[in-house]
């Protein structure tokens, strides 16, 4: 690219139209940079063709997913409750008492495997960028976590980095960290997960959008400075597959500050308090190329930039390097001019540099059809001249072919059937204590005591109960629920499926605290869009969850697509991550999964049908290394039901305790809930493999002591949802009897098992 | 009257809203102070929060102990006029300002711990104290990387001479505090460091237990009623 002191300007571009352009090298195919040709009626500048290239990159303009993203809105339910839905940075749901959420799940996949400790870092800044850019205060995070085998050297590479990274960031702004998920498999050697999670609270009049009206009004950018990291993130590291020379991409991933983003945050809110932005962005992938174009094409279309104010960590940048950067914790705002100088104030106040780079434009009425103009100037010569809305709205849609691969029918039909199923009573007793002590089953503390989970003393749940759970406020009762579910084997053996069982895993995990669930999240992680395999995945995979979100009336009022998870020709298991919010009115009510030792004697209810339904359960993969057949059945009818006799529960004070049943089935379950409390249970089933190991859905047990049981049953009667009574909380051991025999295993065992995997495996000694 | 307790925010700060709650549950009215104006606003006792002050950068406390708020603080602290309570960051304030010996390093495991703790509280004449017993065990917040309490034996020696252990955790301690040590006061009894975080312990829905709010009725029984504190002669 040419130097700093030799830009290459618009009228160059149209004096030299057969320079030779580096737009592959930037991830931009032929056919898009002869668009971006036909849009200019010129070649582009280089710097604008920065722009092109990184807001069309998959990563930032959805073009391989878009057309399927679509079904979300389209089938959307009604919901009252929608303030503002997709498309701004996150989804707005009212939760009562005047009170809004925003919250948003975002991947940072790529990037946390080239450097983990930044790369995970700076994943959790930019989501709460995004929550703070809605208007509200960042009020808690949670992360889905992915990882290969435990026993895998790179493992131990990434898994303490992320989650150092993550404690690290996290930990520094303030915000607690109430739960997530964290799995292991094969396929994500090379190709972690690291999906973030963030929510806000705020006001209704609170809500703030990313636009820029009025013309006269300033553009300020404030937040850190703008140096070299990150540049190419977008277009280079998000939107290709990793190969030999990945190393080499070391220096695109940002580095974060969580200092600047804590005085960030205060900051803005004050700035948002005395109503002094009309329109506000952050910057994340794409940087100044990325908030220009939105803000200006969300607002009158027009905009003039002064470039070189960008105020730089290193004065050698190139302009093109400017608009590229992902220097992280730099905010950008609409500011009127009769209110500048109490910006300024502010911004001083907190320690905040702010500088005025530009100002909103009048669109005249030749510019109109196209929506006026984005212009930037580099020391006075004109180098960017492009209609906004070319660049973050129109960018190009590929109806990319998929196409259900072969191989899927010998997937389904090599069933768990044909596995050697325990046989006696020592058998099956060893076989929980594995199950139990498998890497994604067992305990996650080594990882989740890294995060503070305390700060702001609203922190009502956290992991690890079935969701997460805070107050919206000191001043109020309500509170707010949240749980992510992903479940890559299920979705593996069928994508829609898989993905309607995951979303029918959080929306029971956080009926299981006692909310109501009412909105979603999502953050879709797969391979190449390139292979119609994978394609024909991530088709299923949509149309399962709008379908699933239009059944049970939760909106997606947002997410985030990650692509390219793969290694050569190897993708990932497909693994969408729903996020599933929910409100109850007072947290007081909430449920806990723990058999505290108050709930000695307490009846166990299992809510719910279980069938002989292994197909890429815990239990299949962990003995016998399998996966195959079908997923559990989703029963999305009998999901709602049980929510609902779950929320009443908590509401009428009946249930003691309440566990949800997923991963490894009741066994686990009974497990967590028994050595949670610290006192035992003992149960009685007719087939114990079935009954212990078979993943079910739409199952829950809840522990209900003797003055409420009738009150609980007429509940479950209510609703439809069957209730078979299992056993009694007492002892000091999981028991199990069956018809056959029986088997006990001394809460002391269930620990050992339970808790040593991760801290043998990660601790350093 | 009422006591009024100061929280100061500095830049980085994080736990000083929860302090100020728990200043407010006790009874005693909690002053938002602010970092940057050498002004204590004439409160009666001073909590540092928790947090990571100027973001911990070059040490953990190192730079707040030079910003404008703590002119007047420290004097009057040292001279065992002003109660100051540090929490977990605080302490490390209190530290590098040198109204405690020692010196908070980083966890023995390398990693940040969150967990629920028991400590023994084992100094009752302070001014944030009274109100517990000696010996009484109270499970409190521990949230710190840094948080291995390091000072040479001579110190060590003096501290336990003098009664000035505050708490110490029950068991090992789990960042590698030296003789278990949790939390210390000044030769006056008015200036306390604590690692672990008592604000987050002041109700049962949010916290592990409400064993921390005695150090806030500590402070206000001291403030209104006078409960005594250890003579400065005992240093």
């Amino acid at each position: 690219m040419p130097d700093a002191a030799q830009p290459d300007t618009v009228s160059t571009a149209r004096s030299t139209p057969q320079t030779s352009q580096p737009y592959a090298e930037l991830g931009m195919a032929d056919d898009e940079y002869a668009r971006v040709r036909e849009i200019l009626g010129r070649r582009p500048t280089s710097a604008e063709l920065a722009i092109y290239s990184v807001m069309w990159s998959e990563h930032c303009s959805y073009k391989s997913s878009k057309v399927h993203l679509r079904q979300f809105g389209e089938k959307a339910p009604r919901s009252d409750a929608l303030l503002v839905g997709m498309g701004e940075n996150a989804g707005v749901v009212d939760v009562g008492e005047g009170y809004a959420v925003t919250f948003k799940i975002e991947s940072h996949n790529s990037p946390s495997y080239v450097e983990p400790h930044q790369g995970a870092a700076t994943g959790v800044g930019g989501i709460v960028r995004d929550i703070l850019t809605m208007g509200a205060r960042p009020v808690a995070v949670m992360d889905a976590l992915r990882f290969g085998p435990v026993d895998a050297p790179d493992t131990h590479r990434v898994l303490p980095g992320v989650v150092s990274g993550i404690s690290f960031y996290g930990n520094c702004l303030g915000l607690p960290n109430i739960g997530g998920e964290l799995g292991f498999d094969p396929g994500y050697s090379g190709n972690p997960l690291v999906n973030a999670l963030c929510v806000g609270v705020m006001r209704h009049e609170d809500i703030k959008l990313a636009q820029a009206p009025g013309p006269g009004n300033k553009v300020v950018l404030f937040g850190a400075t703008t140096g070299p990291d990150g540049i190419g993130g977008a277009s280079v590291l998000a939107s290709a597959t990793f190969d030999d020379e990945s190393q080499a991409k070391r220096p695109s991933v940002q580095v974060g500050d969580p200092f600047m983003e804590k005085l960030l945050i205060e900051c803005s809110l004050e700035l948002f308090r005395r109503d002094l932005v009309v329109g506000v962005q952050d910057l994340g992938a794409a940087g100044v190329s990325c908030s220009t174009t939105e803000l200006a094409a969300a607002g009158t279309g027009g905009m003039r930039i002064e470039l070189d104010r960008v105020p730089l960590r290193d004065p050698r940048l190139t302009p093109e390097e400017v608009l590229m950067s992902e220097s992280q914790e730099r905010m950008m705002a609409i500011v009127e001019p009769g209110k500048l100088d109490e910006f300024m104030e502010i911004c001083a106040r907190w320690n905040i540099l702010a500088t005025v780079i530009g100002e909103v434009t009048d669109v005249t009425d030749e510019e109109a059809d196209r929506g006026g103009r984005l212009v930037m100037t580099w020391h006075g010569q004109t180098i960017v001249d492009l209609p906004p809305r070319t660049a973050a709205d129109e960018g190009p849609v590929y109806e990319r072919p998929y196409v259900r691969p072969i191989e899927q029918d010998d997937l389904q039909a090599d069933t768990p059937d044909r596995l050697d199923r325990p046989k006696t009573d020592a058998d099956l007793r060893e076989q929980v204590l594995r199950v139990l002590a498998a890497p994604g089953v067992c305990d996650p503390t080594w990882v989740t005591q890294q995060y503070d989970r305390y700060v702001l003393g609203n922190t009502v749940l956290a992991a690890p109960h079935d969701g997460g759970m805070i107050r919206v406020t000191d001043e109020s009762d309500r509170g707010i629920a949240l749980a992510t579910d992903g479940n890559g084997r299920y979705t593996r053996l069928d994508p829609y499926a898989g993905t309607q069982a995951a979303y029918a895993e959080a929306y029971r995990n956080v009926a299981a605290t006692g909310a109501r669930p009412i909105a979603v999240t999502n953050c879709l992680n797969f391979g190449s869009p390139e292979d119609p395999g994978v394609m024909w995945q991530f088709a299923e995979s949509t149309r399962g969850l709008a379908d699933a979100c239009a059944q049970l009336g939760t909106p997606v009022t947002g997410g985030n697509v990650s692509f390219y998870n793969q290694t050569g020709n190897t993708a990932i298991n497909p693994t969408p991550v729903i996020g599933v919010l929910g409100v109850i009115s007072d947290v007081h009510d909430r449920l806990t999964t723990a058999f505290t030792p108050d709930t000695d004697g307490a009846k166990i209810f299992l809510l719910g049908e279980t069938a002989d339904e292994l197909g890429g359960s815990v239990w299949a993969g962990v003995v016998h290394d399998h996966l195959g057949g079908l997923p559990p059945r989703v029963d999305l009818d009998a999901e709602a039901a049980l929510g609902a006799v779950l929320a009443e529960a908590a509401e009428y004070g009946v249930a003691a305790a309440a566990h949800d049943l997923s991963d490894g089935g009741l066994a686990v379950a009974l497990a967590e809930s028994a050595m949670r409390g610290g006192i035992g249970c003992s149960v009685r089933v007719d087939d114990p493999f079935v009954s212990l190991f078979s993943e079910s859905t739409a199952r829950a047990i809840v522990a209900v002591r003797p003055d409420a049981e009738a009150a609980f049953a007429e509940l479950c009667t209510r609703h439809s949802v069957p209730l078979t009574e299992i056993g009694t909380v007492g002892g000091t051991a999981l028991q199990v009897t069956h018809p056959g025999g029986g088997f006990a295993i001394e809460l002391p065992e269930l620990r050992d098992a339970y808790e040593s995997t991760l801290p043998a495996a990660f601790a350093e000694g | 009257m009422t006591a009024r307790v100061g929280v100061i925010t500095f830049p980085g700060s994080l736990d000083d809203r929860d302090a100020m709650r728990a200043v407010r549950i006790a009874g005693a009215e909690p002053v938002p102070l602010w970092h940057d104006d050498a002004d204590l606003k004439g409160v009666d006792a001073v909590v540092l929060p928790g947090g990571f002050s100027y973001g911990d950068y070059l040490r953990c406390g190192a730079i707040a102990q030079f910003a404008p708020v703590m002119t007047e603080l420290v004097p009057a602290a040292a001279s065992g006029r002003l109660p100051v309570l540090g929490i977990c960051n605080g302490f490390q304030i209190l530290c590098e300002s040198h109204l405690l010996p020692g010196a908070l390093t980083r966890n023995r495991s390398l990693h940040f711990i969150n967990r629920d703790q028991a400590l023994r509280i084992e100094a009752v004449d302070t001014a944030w104290t009274n109100r517990y017993t000696t010996g009484q065990e109270a499970v409190l917040v521990l949230k710190s990387g840094e948080g291995n309490y390091v000072a040479d034996t001579e110190t060590l020696d003096e501290l336990e001479r003098t009664g000035r252990v505050v708490a110490r955790y029950v068991g090992t301690a789990p960042n590698g505090s030296q003789r278990d040590i949790a939390g210390i006061t000044n030769a006056h009894g008015n200036v306390v460091g604590l690692m672990p975080h008592p604000e987050h312990a002041v109700a049962e829905l949010t916290g592990p237990s409400v064993d921390g709010l005695g150090f806030f009725t500590s402070i206000l029984a001291h403030l209104t009623e006078g409960s005594p504190v250890r003579a400065a002669s005992t240093g």
